[in-house]
């Protein structure tokens, strides 16, 4: 009983996060995801403990699903069945594009064990989302690149880059899809 | 990149989220899923001709509550599917009950027939030509309710794919009952419901490729 009354007032604490950054608290929103990492990054772990040098590259993955699908949140669910359900979503994805793969190339052994000795420093993600980032056009990677990385706000950005502001949003919003996508088809 | 720095990236500039933008999008896929509906059954078939009397009469009603039934579950299925974590509880009962009571009725109706009679009930006159009238008008539904899933995140592509597809069969079985000449429940509890079930079919069969994300 006491185990379930901590595990909920964590979940209030983390949903209640959620809740006020998609009202427009920044820091919420930061802490918000900062936790989700943590919690996406034991909960895929125990679930690829054969493949650890997963972990991280779909620990972001998820982040990246999570932060682009979180008008899909329902206010009235329980948040952890949400995030679960969104990561199962990725991990079962991210393990049938590997098959396909493997289905495609032989797997060598080499391979594997290179697989195994990158499990001490797991926390490294393999796929450089950074260089991901650097393929999508610009219309999309400058908005990204200046309000995401930058900081700037979204009338500085549209100055800078002579975008409206309406396009500078619809190209952070379509930006981050398609990294999403990108990521699908790496 | 870092996880960390990836978290500070999304979280820059977040702003806030739009507000659950499901009942809109379905909206917008309705209207047009019928819009065009209504103009390949006005252009390629044309409403019956004695559409004004079947209206006073109550078995044009106990189709359209039969399709009206499914519409309203496959609408909750799709609302349920669409988003990440939700329960599906209730979803097959919901879903069956308009289902079993059009067979119930098919049932007492050809218990009470003639046996000659029987098999008119049941075939109509337009039985070969039903279901897949059904399944035609159901086409651009069916292309407006995925452009709509699309923005939306189901997790479970086979299952979201073949509810958004009856979900647009019902739309195109309401609009093909307007030229419909069939009356009987038998027919009806039959061959609209094989018509219903074809974009279902092709729904749960592209669902995994079309709704990806």
């Amino acid at each position: 009983m006491e185990e379930t009354g901590r595990l909920n007032a964590g979940e209030h604490r983390f949903r209640h996060l959620l809740l006020r950054g998609l009202a427009g608290d920044a820091p919420a929103y930061h802490a918000f995801l900062q936790e989700l990492s943590a919690h996406l990054r034991a909960f895929l772990r125990k679930r690829l403990a054969g493949l650890p040098d997963e972990v991280e590259d779909l620990v972001q993955e998820s982040l990246l699903a999570v932060h682009n699908q979180r008008h899909t949140y329902d206010a009235g669910q329980p948040l952890t069945a949400w995030i679960h359900a969104i990561a199962k979503y990725k991990l079962i994805d991210m393990l049938r594009r590997r098959a396909k793969r493997e289905l495609l190339n032989d797997p060598l052994d080499d391979e594997f064990d290179f697989a195994m000795a990158a499990d001490t420093d797991a926390a490294d993600a393999r796929r450089d989302l950074g260089k991901l980032l650097a393929q999508l056009p610009d219309r999309q990677r400058l908005p990204i690149v200046h309000m995401k990385l930058e900081g700037l706000s979204v009338a500085e950005t549209a100055r800078r880059t002579g975008m409206s502001e309406a396009a500078v949003k619809v190209g952070v919003h379509r930006g981050l899809k398609a990294l999403s996508a990108l990521i699908r088809a790496d | 990149m870092r996880t960390d720095d990836l978290v500070t990236m999304l979280a820059t500039g977040a702003g806030t989220a739009q507000p659950n933008p499901a009942p809109r999008r379905y909206a917008i896929a309705v209207g047009w899923g019928a819009l065009g509906a209504a103009l390949l059954m006005a252009t390629l078939l044309g409403p019956r001709p004695d559409l004004a009397a079947a209206l006073l009469r109550p078995m044009l009603w106990v189709k359209l509550a039969f399709v009206a039934g499914l519409f309203t579950a496959s609408l909750l299925a799709v609302l349920r599917l669409s988003r990440p974590g939700l329960p599906l509880v209730g979803l097959a009962p919901a879903l069956g009950a308009p289902v079993l009571a059009i067979w119930l009725l098919a049932l007492i109706t050809l218990a009470r027939a003639d046996a000659a009679q029987r098999a008119v009930l049941f075939f109509g006159d337009t039985w070969n030509s039903c279901p897949f009238l059904v399944a035609l008008l159901s086409v651009p539904a069916f292309i407006a309710v995925i452009w709509a899933m699309r923005g939306m995140a189901p997790t479970r592509l086979r299952l979201a794919g073949a509810a958004a597809g009856l979900f647009s069969a019902t739309i195109g079985a309401l609009l093909y009952s307007v030229h419909c000449p069939e009356q009987d429940a038998p027919f009806i509890a039959f061959w609209y419901l094989l018509g219903m079930l074809i974009p279902t079919a092709i729904g749960a069969l592209l669902g995994p490729r079309l709704l990806r994300w």
